[in-house]
């Protein structure tokens, strides 16, 4: 792993569980994300990362772009399913809890539209 | 009795009395009158508020910037149904509901940023394959072709229910053996919390066969939105503007209270104090 990427596992504390009412207490405040690069787009060599469930996709994707060291420029599409891209303020907890296999979510990123 | 069908044609015909004034840090040539118009609640605002920002640019010295909306305080997420924002917001007050327009410093810690409404066609389209990914496990939305991706799309772009429903209405569709879709698309918005909505995966029919609730799904996902007996009412649950039944089969709620999006978008509120 790059040193000056900065870790999924490292982001400040988002979540006040205490007061949310949707969260149980056996609820895992972190799960496990792949991501999978499409096309042309490069990959990472460390696929599963340990994520907070209330990290947004926007974050998510800024950091496969410094990641990556892509461009500013350059956008980053992120899929679940390999069919949609869901908002950027979308908590990767929701995703994985409706759309996650395995006790894990596969995301797809692309730098180009892929899908739809 | 009215035909469950003309539910359809209510909800999409809903509209919200809104008067736009524009923020007075604006720096303006003169004075800005403020515009009035009814907004379609199942819309989302960069599609319906054209005309709101040809009519406050005329006095703005500014051109081609971002407009974005506030309500007392609050950005407006133009990527939520107008109706969800109106429930959620400003449930409970009077009408006009009072809409200030902004040009300068875009929030953008709050909102997203929509510089073409082909980003607003994007995000429905998302909203719609993840719905049937849900109900259908996609394979409805992903055996339509492209031109009736553009038909969902053209008819909520322009407000046209006959050719949107024309499409729509293969996506509520399931086998009579299953009595419902696989999982039923909602969301739960509340007041009350910084998280933006509750999603998790929900089934129509228990697994003893018989069909869920609005109740039962705020039993299980948001259970103190339900009052107790002899508990005073502290929220209200509203969709499209009402509070259904809590008995009201969910199935029932998806297939007819869904936005175009294909979700059920619920907003637990305060319950007004009088």
């Amino acid at each position: 792993m790059s040193d000056n990427a900065e870790s999924p596992t490292e982001t400040q504390k988002e979540e006040t569980t205490s007061t949310d009412p949707s969260a149980t207490s056996d609820e895992k405040k972190k799960i496990d994300v792949l991501l999978k690069a499409v096309g042309d787009t490069p990959i990472m060599k460390k696929k599963k990362w340990a994520v907070d469930r209330g990290r947004t996709l926007q974050s998510l994707s800024q950091f496969i772009s410094r990641f990556l060291k892509l461009d500013a420029s350059e956008q980053l599409f992120i899929y679940v399913n390999q069919s949609f891209a869901p908002s950027p303020d979308q908590e990767v907890g929701i995703l994985f809890d409706c759309f996650g296999s395995d006790g894990k979510l596969v995301l797809h990123y692309c730098k180009s539209q892929a899908w739809g | 009795m009215a035909d469950d069908k003309d539910v359809l044609r209510d909800v999409w015909f809903g509209r919200i009395p809104t008067c736009f004034t524009l923020n007075p840090d604006e720096a303006t040539e003169r004075e800005a009158e403020p515009y009035y118009l009814l907004l379609p609640r199942v819309s989302y605002l960069p599609l319906v508020t054209d005309k709101v920002k040809k009519h406050f640019l005329k006095v703005m010295k500014a051109e081609d910037v971002e407009m974005w909306f506030e309500y007392e305080g609050t950005p407006l997420k133009w990527h939520y149904p107008v109706g969800v924002l109106f429930d959620l917001h400003a449930s409970n007050t009077v009408l006009p509901w009072s809409i200030t327009v902004h040009f300068k410093s875009f929030p953008d810690q709050d909102l997203l940023h929509c510089p073409s409404n082909s980003v607003v066609e994007a995000h429905f389209m998302s909203s719609i394959k993840e719905a049937d990914a849900l109900k259908h496990k996609s394979q409805v939305i992903n055996d339509m072709q492209k031109k009736d991706h553009k038909q969902l799309w053209m008819g909520l772009q322009n407000d046209k229910f006959d050719q949107f429903w024309a499409m729509n209405r293969k996506l509520m569709e399931y086998s009579t053996e299953e009595g419902g879709f696989r999982y039923i698309p909602f969301r739960i918005y509340q007041t009350s919390s910084d998280r933006p909505f509750i999603q998790k995966l929900f089934r129509p029919v228990s697994p003893e066969g018989s069909a869920h609730t609005l109740g039962d799904l705020l039993n299980e996902m948001y259970p103190d939105a339900l009052t107790r007996d002899g508990e005073k009412k502290r929220y209200q649950v509203l969709i499209h503007g009402i509070e259904p039944l809590l008995e009201t089969p969910l199935q029932w709620l998806s297939e007819h209270l869904s936005h175009p999006d294909n979700f059920l978008h619920i907003c637990v509120v305060p319950a007004p104090t009088d």
